[in-house]
């Protein structure tokens, strides 16, 4: 069964949620029901917690159910990432982003074309993670959840494709 | 009275302020902004709004015609069915550019169309010099009959000598 999506303008999506510090099986039970409502959700690739109402700092992105995964992606399966972390960004790219917490809406996103990052799985252990192309932009959508970031917050003008602009600037 | 759709049309020559001063007297007016686009076209300003109005169209006239007097706008109300959360997302964008010359747009679009474009977006505009203007196309559309088609139709307005560039839209919902 999966859970009822959180749609903006509920303020609770622009909060900040909380580092996960316990692994138990409430938490793998938790990740079950996220994981379902994703694939429940139309075209859905990633969740995070705060979009069902769990402020932590849990996400999924799993990009290889894609019809047409873009040639330039990189595809790490189903990434069950807890307490996710960033730690390097390389290149920029525009991008065409929906979220279901916002029905009805795309808009152009200028994101990292590579990353690297650590996360923790359900047991606790961490590992480290490369992501490119249209994987390293999920993962970099739903971490932005985490922080209480829409993609509303980084939208970019129509206007601007021919003429990219030349620092990503992180907020 | 129900409320209405109605599409508002403005035009004139630009100054600071016009959409402030318009968006004001509509609100002071009642009425209820939907969908718009507003942007200066050469020196000039247009808007076009999706207006919702507990009135006829003659009503919501009066209630801009003021402001938009004293702004050097011209003023057009057309009746509609309104339609809102039905966007159409496009799954393909594309950039045409070249020295600029009579029928850039059109050539390219009956192409596009041809080819099974469905246009969502389109601006253009023109850069460069007085001397040298150079034209520049962006098109977000629907490719009703596939990425091959369009990129052959582009390869036929290439020969005309402009840049074309079609790139696939993933849209990605997380």
């Amino acid at each position: 069964m999966s859970v009822d999506i959180i749609k903006y303008p509920d303020k609770r999506l622009k909060q900040v949620s909380a580092p996960v510090d316990t692994f138990d099986f409430k938490l793998q039970g938790f990740v079950t029901e996220l994981e379902k409502t994703m694939r429940a959700g139309p075209g859905g690739v990633g969740i995070a917690a705060p979009q069902v109402g769990c402020f932590q700092r849990i996400v999924i992105v799993d990009v290889s159910d894609m019809r047409k995964l873009p040639a330039n992606s990189s595809n790490n399966g189903c990434m069950v990432l807890i307490n996710p972390e960033i730690i390097e960004w390389d290149g920029m790219t525009m991008g065409r982003e929906g979220c279901m917490s916002v029905p009805d809406f795309t808009g152009n996103v200028i994101r990292a074309e590579k990353i690297a990052f650590t996360a923790s799985d359900v047991q606790g252990s961490q590992h480290e993670f490369n992501s490119e192309g249209y994987e390293a932009r999920a993962v970099q959508h739903e971490v932005d959840h985490l922080d209480g970031m829409l993609f509303l917050d980084r939208l970019v003008s129509r206007r601007t494709d021919l003429f990219k602009r030349k620092i990503y600037k992180q907020i | 009275m129900d409320k209405r759709w109605y599409m508002l049309t403005l035009v004139g020559k630009d100054r600071p302020g016009i959409v402030a001063h318009v968006t004001h007297a509509l609100y002071e007016g009642s009425c209820h902004l939907g969908e718009t686009s507003m942007m200066r076209l050469g020196t000039s300003f247009t808007m076009m709004m999706m207006v919702q109005y507990a009135g006829t169209a003659n009503a919501l006239q009066k209630v801009l015609q003021g402001e938009a007097e004293s702004l050097g706008l011209h003023l057009h109300i057309d009746s509609i069915e309104g339609g809102l959360h039905h966007h159409h997302q496009p799954d393909v964008c594309i950039s045409i550019y070249g020295a600029d010359r009579p029928g850039i747009v059109a050539h390219a679009t009956v192409a596009l169309t041809e080819a099974g474009l469905d246009i969502l977006d389109l601006t253009s505009d023109v850069g460069g010099t007085e001397a040298a203007p150079i034209y520049i196309i962006h098109i977000e559309g629907r490719a009703n009959e596939g990425m091959v088609a369009l990129q052959s139709a582009l390869d036929i307005i290439k020969k005309e000598g402009v840049e074309t560039q079609l790139t696939p839209v993933d849209t990605l919902v997380g």
